[in-house]
């Protein structure tokens, strides 16, 4: 069963003198209960999108439909059933952590009591805290209540935005157990992140850039699209090592990557060669054949 | 204290009525190194780099920064340091010529050196066609590699970075780091935060902070080799999960 699909969509924005396509044709299909990522950059078109499916913004053109309703027919209706959690921190600062939940229970004409099995979780960790305003509270903590009050209403669809942005990588780790509990309920989870390395804990991932979805698949899938024998580098002098590779012909991309460097060929060498090969560009003290990560994916594909 | 050292720190702490946000940390950052100040949110960093910055004064403790004293000389410190952020870069409705303009004056740049600095900072980031656009028309990898150009611009013995490069994407992210690189091979003194813990592979030493100590100093080599980790991520999350603040 399709929760989300998206038709086409396109949108574009007036600046002084310029128009801005923050989405051009966008096309995908999320299932029913699956965690799906929109992976990209600052500027890729990730929140145009979701304030599109919340029903907050108008598509130019295309259609897209949340839980099978239509988001322009529809949108009170698709309003009662998704959870939004907005990159901005949007809750009421002078309210409580307990005023805020309660507030946003009684909207939704429900009450903390009556979905306690699904935020529970999640609650608890902010419990020792209900009385402290939300304005005091800090980051991870806002994070949390944010995500309480986004589920309240027992949403069928949850939409977070950039969830994870500027938190630390122990909170990332824990904020994405979380989402996997979540998916437990049937809940059709979707979630951006500018973070490569997060696309590989969602079941299917769309890497954006300028507006552009550049490939849907799973995790496992996107990294079997890498084409080329992807090979990690180090040497010496890392800075002066990469400068060199960059500069040689032999060699199609080199980027740094934490340790080592991946590195890629022009031209297929065999995997016996390529220490020789490399050692005549420049001294390496090690060489080994490495599989592609997200993030080596996003980089092959902003070059085409 | 050592004459050679960017940055030389004894005993630094600050209080907050009860609460020792940063307690007792000890450490040194060598002139033209890239130093990594890691630690989870709420750990204490950002307390540390203000007080650093001459911004916060400590409640005790000892620092020198660029060679001057934190309490007799935290104006001279400010001259001597740049500091860049994600969250303050520069003026957005100012062109990209009006905020070279705006810091150069700042930090009491001449015309002459203004006009220079202008046509070598824009010629390297390739800004040309851009010059005399609002800097809100960039791009945000572009905003961050000029954001740190323009913290560079009076040549500042150190830089501090607080998160430069999140948002950006993984090129630009690259191509940052090789700005970074550049202005510590020309003896400046790096010192930054990030998430990415992959970036904090690319620095020469790294801290990590927990509850508002430095619980590991060293290379990141040594720091894996120490916790018996593969990567940096791993030693930061066995370092982080000992934490016992809730932020």
């Amino acid at each position: 069963m399709i929760a989300v699909k998206v038709d086409s969509v396109k949108k574009t924005f007036k600046a002084e003198k310029s128009v801005v396509t923050a989405l051009q044709q966008i096309n995908f299909d999320v299932s029913k209960g699956e965690l799906f990522g929109l992976i990209g950059p600052d500027g890729a078109g990730k929140t145009t999108l979701f304030r599109i499916l919340t029903t907050l913004m108008l598509a130019d053109e295309g259609t897209a439909s949340v839980d099978g309703f239509d988001v322009v027919r529809d949108y009170k209706e698709i309003r009662k059933r998704v959870g939004y959690m907005p990159g901005r921190f949007s809750l009421y600062q002078d309210l409580t952590v307990e005023e805020n939940l309660s507030f946003f229970a009684t909207l939704f004409n429900t009450s903390l009591e009556e979905n306690y099995d699904l935020v529970k979780a999640i609650y608890q960790q902010i419990e020792p805290f209900k009385k402290r305003r939300a304005g005091a509270l800090s980051g991870g903590m806002k994070q949390k209540l944010a995500l309480s009050c986004a589920l309240i209403h027992r949403p069928s669809v949850l939409f977070l935005d950039e969830p994870t942005t500027g938190v630390d990588a122990v909170s990332r780790k824990e904020f994405w157990e979380l989402l996997r509990d979540l998916q437990k309920h049937q809940i059709t989870i979707i979630v951006s992140t500018p973070y490569m390395d997060e696309a590989s804990l969602c079941d299917r991932v769309a890497l954006m850039q300028n507006g552009k979805i550049m490939e849907i698949n799973s995790p496992k899938g996107i990294t079997e699209n890498f084409k080329k024998p992807l090979w990690a580098v180090r040497g010496e002098n890392m800075y002066q090592l990469m400068q060199t590779l960059q500069a040689s012909e032999v060699i199609d991309s080199c980027y740094p990557f934490g340790q080592y460097h991946h590195v890629t060929f022009t031209d297929a060498i065999p995997d016996s060669q390529v220490a020789s090969e490399l050692a005549k560009i420049a001294p390496v003290t090690e060489v080994k054949k490495i599989p592609a990560t997200i993030e080596d994916c996003f980089m092959e594909l902003m070059r085409q | 204290m050592k004459e050679n050292f960017a940055i030389s720190v004894r005993e630094l702490t600050k209080r907050f009525n009860d609460f020792t946000a940063v307690n007792a940390i000890t450490f040194d950052v060598k002139q033209g190194e890239i130093f990594g100040f890691l630690g989870a949110n709420g750990a204490g960093k950002t307390t540390a780099m203000r007080m650093l910055c001459g911004l916060s004064f400590p409640t005790s403790g000892q620092a020198m920064v660029a060679g001057y004293d934190l309490y007799q000389d935290a104006e001279k410190i400010k001259k001597s340091i740049g500091y860049m952020s994600q969250k303050f870069s520069l003026y957005e409705d100012l062109t990209i010529r009006e905020n070279i303009r705006f810091y150069g004056g700042i930090y009491g740049l001449s015309d002459h050196e203004i006009k220079t600095k202008t046509e070598t900072l824009v010629h390297q980031l390739h800004l040309e066609e851009q010059l005399n656009k609002l800097v809100k028309s960039l791009p945000l990898g572009w905003k961050q590699k000029l954001s740190f150009s323009v913290a560079m611009i009076h040549q500042p013995k150190i830089v501090f970075l607080d998160e430069p490069t999140g948002g950006v994407d993984p090129v630009t992210r690259r191509e940052f780091w090789t700005l970074i690189y550049e202005a510590a091979s020309q003896g400046t003194t790096v010192f930054v935060t990030t998430h990415y813990m992959d970036e904090a592979e690319y620095c020469d030493r790294v801290s990590i902070m927990v509850d508002g100590r430095i619980d590991a100093l060293d290379t990141p080599l040594e720091l894996k080799r120490k916790f018996n980790a593969p990567s940096m991520e791993e030693v930061f999350v066995q370092l982080a999960r000992k934490a016992k603040r809730t932020e």
